[in-house]
């Protein structure tokens, strides 16, 4: 058994009453009390989630813009100072290496967040890719901390501690400032579908930064949230989650992340052929969102069957939704299958799937 | 760790019975199992009617993180199942040894509930 790995605010999270998981590897909180009320508590005000667990990789030098638009699928080019871009990262068959947000901080440099999973590898593989690129690739993550303030109340939380102009920083674009005294880069980004900030900062100020947040949003109905909530919260989002949505088993256009290939960039770029091979032929099968009018909820793995019985794809993602209270999930099936009625069998009840296109609430930001 | 009723007798299984005066046993899980499990999201109960042998699966509990097998603390016949829980199973979780009871049996043997675990043994099993 291999020690867990500890975010700065592990014993923050163990004095507030976390359960704390084994999630990828680092010790985090799955829930403070419960996974419904934190979600339903980020959908009604804020929620404050530790993502420090995810990975950042500084990719700077005069090669950073050609080489991370080589290494990824989305446009690189489409980025300048101050703004994110969300891709997914590609093997040559078309597969998904992860998906990670690029942030550019200047014409020359760069940063990328990726996930705790995936940090290994995704830093070995960009590694071995920077070959030749007049690039330098330094991980940055076990220095740097990241909290996630989202929900309808996050900027009016945030705004009583920064001096940054908030409504100055659009979607997916980003500012350095201080949050309670605390240098940060102030990220408007998240993985709820509420409006909210992710704040990436030195992980000795965590704790710091955690208990000024908590503080100042209290009154406003900020509560801390788990990693449990995270998950029902971007499942009812419909934003993918690696290792379910995405996989190095099929690709981003098969995950409905067609907007996220831009085959017609204006370079080549690692898994290109595959993808427009797989544009112009379809993709053999798809990944579907649904939701079934019945609490029961269909768990990862399950088989997906037709009217008659076969088996046409698996579970990939299953919970109940807090907010419609019934189950919704996603699946990944063949796309010859996927018009069709399909069902998946629970303890003896075939519970018919109704397909259905994400989010599956009205969401603060869309 | 939440006190253990005293008035209750408890299965290894983390069910607990309450004799009922009319010679029936209500029977749910306890706060332990409730607080194990996390969100409870749907609670699939027996039919009345039902004829379970002790230990046999009278139902399933599904959480947030997974579904989980009932199993009847003693045999008997199911005289009733909680209507709540249908549209609101979280009651396991806020009232696991009130409103969030799931079945109401009549024993098969009378004597079998006296045969659980009281709360002091039942402690000592969770240490």
């Amino acid at each position: 058994m291999t020690q867990l790995q500890r975010t700065p605010l592990r014993d923050f999270h163990a004095a507030r009453g976390a359960r704390l998981v084994d999630f990828a590897g680092w010790e985090m909180p799955v829930q403070y009390r419960s996974i419904l009320e934190e979600h339903r508590a980020v959908r009604r005000a804020a929620g404050l989630f530790d993502v420090s667990h995810m990975g950042e990789f500084d990719v700077r030098g005069p090669g950073a813009a050609a080489f991370l638009n080589r290494l990824v699928t989305n446009d690189v080019a489409r980025l300048f100072p101050g703004r994110v871009l969300y891709s997914p990262m590609c093997y040559p068959d078309g597969g998904v290496v992860d998906d990670l947000l690029v942030y550019q901080r200047a014409a020359d440099d760069f940063f990328l967040c990726v996930n705790a999973g995936n940090l290994a590898r995704d830093l070995e593989w960009i590694r071995s890719q920077a070959a030749g690129h007049d690039v330098t690739v330094t991980d940055r993550s076990a220095e740097t901390a990241l909290l996630a303030l989202q929900g309808p109340r996050a900027v009016a939380i945030l705004q009583g501690l920064t001096a940054t102009k908030l409504s100055e920083i659009g979607y997916y674009h980003f500012a350095a400032g201080e949050v309670a005294g605390v240098p940060c880069v102030l990220s408007r980004t998240g993985y709820t579908g509420e409006d909210g900030f992710e704040l990436y900062h030195a992980a000795g100020h965590a704790v710091r930064l955690a208990e000024a947040l908590l503080a100042a949003g209290a009154p406003h109905g900020l509560e801390l949230a788990g990693l449990g909530a995270r998950d029902s919260l971007r499942l009812e989002a419909g934003y993918p989650l690696y290792g379910h949505e995405l996989s190095p088993e099929f690709s981003p256009l098969a995950a409905g992340l067609g907007w996220t290939v831009k085959l017609d960039k204006g370079c080549d770029f690692i898994g290109r052929d595959a993808l427009l091979s797989e544009k112009r032929a379809g993709s053999p099968r798809r990944v579907v969102y649904f939701r079934t009018g019945d609490r029961r909820i269909l768990r990862p793995d399950a088989p997906v069957l037709d009217a008659a019985g076969a088996a046409v794809g698996r579970v990939l993602s299953g919970t109940l939704s807090p907010i419609l209270q019934e189950a919704i999930g996603s699946a990944l099936v063949a796309t010859a299958a996927a018009t069709a009625p399909l069902a998946v069998d629970v303890r003896g009840v075939a519970v018919p799937l109704q397909l259905v296109r994400p989010p599956f609430v009205p969401l603060g930001r869309t | 760790m939440s006190s253990l009723p005293a008035d209750l007798r408890y299965a290894k299984s983390h069910e607990w019975v309450r004799p009922e005066a009319d010679g029936t046993v209500t029977v749910g899980i306890t706060d332990y199992a409730q607080n194990s499990l996390g969100d409870i999201t749907y609670v699939q109960a027996p039919k009345v009617g039902a004829v379970l042998a002790a230990g046999a699966v009278f139902g399933v509990v599904e959480s947030v993180k997974a579904a989980s097998d009932l199993y009847a603390p003693v045999a008997g016949t199911v005289v009733a199942v909680n209507p709540a829980l249908d549209g609101a199973p979280e009651t396991v979780n806020r009232e696991p040894y009130g409103a969030g009871w799931m079945m109401r049996l009549r024993p098969a043997d009378p004597a079998a509930p006296g045969a659980l675990l009281d709360a002091a043994a039942y402690a000592a099993l969770l240490g």
